[in-house]
């Protein structure tokens, strides 16, 4: 193993307080399964999965209860022993309520496992069929079905891999975490996606703001001479994909093109992981790792849940809220989604749920643009929010296409920076719809 | 159901992300450049006098007097304690003669922000810095007060009523480096010592107010473009560091060519912009007929910020050239 760092970055970007120092210290906790849990068909991106089981059916933890349907897709697993009391539409932390499985524990905590493959024998093609039979999905937020990026076509080039442990976002330490209390398991499912994809060389990606992991990686790495340890600096978004690219292997991803388009395949720390439990444990997709945190919250934690623990059972379980909160959100404070109703369920790839105060928030009166030019400065794409966000403010849709409107991934850096406390990102989003549905217009005419 | 959903005192937000926000805000920005600005009238007040604060003060209640007055007559929000007219009047303060009419100056600030801001909707939408609009027009309209320099209280040394530059311009005489340097000089009220505009625009830039490219960029111009004439001919033309120090270079510099509004919002947009500053001023300077220029060449460059925002747009990322 070799490492090597410490000034790889990407230009533009923002250092927002980390306020990880709330759970960086706290290793996971198991929460006791929940009365009930709420499973949708879709946690992943692509097609929902056909559910397998009715209303009524007794399922076992570990149980598969619904299948992969099409290509891009991904299977659904019981993660706890009880009753399926309803198949249909059920709240989801994305504001829309979407199919789900509803299931009523019975307090039994025995678990059905998948064989158990063994690590130094295992061949590329089995490793591939138990990470989409197991049904994991990508961690890194976007939940992209894991076997997918394992299968590329033939006809690409891959030259790496890289493991995502950046945790840009601020309060999270759920990667962080498990670098250092799993770092053996996070290397040997970097390994065993290596070996699927036939590759030679894998980077792990830490910033610099997590020493202890990068010591515990290190060792854990030691006897592998093609892992490598990238250390970048830290910096939001440095775990966006197109940056972290960039830092490693100083590759530009292009406009609408995919890392694969430059001989990278990407992975998130949670991924590694839950590709070592499927394999070599025999575990499928039906816990997830969470921080749940911020100084709303009465006793933040770092957990492991059940896949479809209401967003409600988890906050209580860390003390519940303080009379302060002001906000609750899944995911990360800069690209995470603010929650109405808490009977929405853990999702695979929720990574953290928040609660914050008007004082984290932190909002401003809103001016008219200065033109200071600070959102220039800070965008990790080179783009010109306050223009994007102007023409898509005046309906300007053509223009603001021009100008790469549809580059922009949302990261919220120059909403976050914006001293004009003008909202950028939410303005470039409208736009950015806008832009799709003007073009799928122009294909119908 | 539980805890957070039924107890009715959580009010919580909707919004999309993100969900934080920095701790910059638009009156933070303001009220920092203020703070910026009070070495430089302190040199002012040292140097010309205690009595002085009339004119500073004049220009500040005229300028956010004015600003009131019109939204008011517009039905929009009164937002003078965003601290922008404020600065403005403190700005064109800072850069009039000393002894300079209280009666005039508030006539200057009226102008600074009434066709220098307000015309064109207010802050954010102006094309010039309104200070400068201010002082331009004072210039056209009240020549000779304009130029009438009241004798620095420390300059022992001179007993002309001229500036550094007019003396080396029409009398060919220079003016010692550490004079220059502090101040005890004949000048615009708070643009006589480099070391106060210094400590307020270094500390500018350090919090991240002003951007470093744009002063960086004037001043290794102005040593460029300077420098190739004086290395050209030395009897004829003096150094540029000489011409760093006169005038009101270094305050043009760091907080009139500065201004957000009216500068470049890309990464290379304020090099040229800065660079082209101090080629103006060193054509004024050396070949024109007045002795100062960085009024006109900031004024000039202003005009062409829209233009130079549109051709100087970052490469996107991935976009190969």
């Amino acid at each position: 193993m070799s490492i090597f760092s410490s000034f790889k970055t990407f230009r533009g970007g923002v250092h927002p307080p980390e306020f990880k120092e709330l759970t960086r210290d706290q290793s996971f906790e198991i929460m006791p399964d929940p009365k009930r849990v709420i499973l949708p068909l879709r946690q992943h991106i692509g097609k929902d999965a056909k559910p397998l089981v009715k209303k009524g059916v007794e399922v076992k933890a570990g149980e598969i209860i619904a299948e992969s349907d099409g290509f891009i897709s991904s299977p659904v697993f019981s993660p706890v022993n009880g009753k399926v009391i309803s198949v249909g539409k059920e709240t989801n932390s994305s504001g829309f309520p979407k199919e789900a499985i509803v299931i009523e524990t019975n307090g039994s905590t025995d678990t059905q496992k998948l064989e158990k493959l063994e690590f130094s024998t295992v061949t590329g093609a089995e490793i591939i069929e138990r990470v989409k039979h197991a049904g994991i999905v990508g961690q890194g937020g976007a939940a992209f079905p894991t076997f997918v990026k394992l299968t590329p076509n033939k006809d690409r080039i891959i030259d790496y891999i890289i493991l995502n442990g950046c945790e840009c976002e601020p309060y999270l330490t759920r990667d962080e975490r498990l670098m250092l209390d799993r770092s053996h398991d996070v290397v040997s499912g970097l390994l065993l996606m290596m070996k699927a994809l036939e590759l030679k060389k894998g980077y792990i990606g830490v910033e610099d703001n997590k020493p202890e992991a990068i010591e515990a990686l290190q060792k854990a790495a030691a006897p592998f001479s093609e892992i490598e340890l990238a250390v970048v600096r830290t910096k939001y978004p440095q775990g966006a994909e197109k940056m972290l690219i960039k830092a490693v292997t100083g590759r530009e991803v292009p406009p609408g093109k995919l890392p694969l388009d430059v001989g990278v395949v990407i992975q998130n720390i949670g991924t590694a992981v839950a590709v070592y439990d499927s394999v070599v444990k025999g575990e499928p997709q039906i816990t997830a790792s969470v921080t749940v945190s911020g100084l709303g919250l009465n006793n933040p934690k770092n957990l492991i849940v059940k896949v479809g623990t209401p967003l409600a059972d988890v906050l209580e379980f860390c003390g519940g809220a303080k009379e302060n909160a002001k906000r609750v959100i899944v995911g990360g404070p800069m690209m995470g989604f603010a929650q109405y109703d808490f009977s929405a369920p853990i999702m695979k790839a929720t990574s953290g749920i928040l609660v914050l105060t008007e004082d984290e928030i932190n909002t401003h009166e809103q001016t008219p643009c200065l033109k200071c030019g600070m959102c220039v400065e800070v965008c990790p794409l080179n783009l010109i929010p306050t223009k994007l966000a102007r023409y898509s403010q005046l309906d300007k849709t053509e223009e603001a296409e021009n100008l790469g409107i549809s580059v922009c991934m949302e990261c919220g850096t120059c909403t976050y920076t914006c001293p004009a406390n003008i909202p950028l990102v939410q303005w470039i989003r409208l736009g950015k719809q806008r832009v799709n549905q003007m073009n799928s217009e122009k294909k119908t005419a | 159901m539980t805890t957070i959903t039924a107890n009715p005192s959580y009010r919580l937000d909707l919004t999309s992300s993100p969900h934080l926000h920095s701790r910059w805000s638009t009156k933070q920005a303001m009220w920092l450049v203020i703070a910026a600005l009070i070495p430089s009238v302190v040199s002012a007040l040292i140097y010309f006098g205690i009595s002085q604060i009339l004119i500073i003060f004049v220009c500040i209640f005229f300028a956010m007097g004015t600003e009131a007055l019109i939204k008011f007559i517009r039905k929009r929000e009164i937002s003078i304690l965003d601290g922008s007219a404020a600065i403005t009047g403190l700005l064109l303060a800072l850069i009039l003669p000393p002894g300079f009419s209280p009666v005039f100056a508030a006539v200057g600030s009226v102008v600074a922000i009434g066709v220098g801001k307000e015309v064109f909707g207010g802050l954010g939408y102006n094309i010039f810095n309104p200070a400068l609009v201010g002082r331009a027009f004072l210039q056209a309209a009240f020549p000779v007060q304009m130029t009438t320099w009241k004798i620095n209280n420390y300059n022992i040394d001179s007993v002309t009523t001229a500036t550094p530059l007019s003396m080396l311009k029409f009398d060919g005489k220079s003016t010692a480096f550490g004079n220059l340097f502090m101040g005890n000089i004949n000048g615009s009220l708070g643009e006589t010592s480099a070391l106060a505009i210094l400590i307020g625009g270094i500390a500018l830039v350090i919090v991240g107010v002003v951007n470093y490219r744009v002063p960086l960029a004037m001043i290794l111009g102005l040593m460029l473009f300077g420098g190739v004439f004086w290395l050209v001919d030395p009897v004829k033309f003096s150094s540029p560091v000489f011409h760093l120090f006169a005038g009101g270079f270094l305050f043009g510099a760091f907080f009139m060519a500065t201004d957000w509004v009216t500068s470049p919002i890309t990464a290379k947009g304020m090099w040229i912009y800065g660079l082209m500053i101090s080629l103006i001023i060193i054509m004024v300077r050396l070949f024109g007929g007045l002795p100062e220029g960085v009024m006109y060449a900031i004024l000039l460059m202003n005009a062409f910020v829209p233009l130079i925002n549109r051709y100087t747009r970052p490469r996107i990322f991935g976009v190969k050239k």
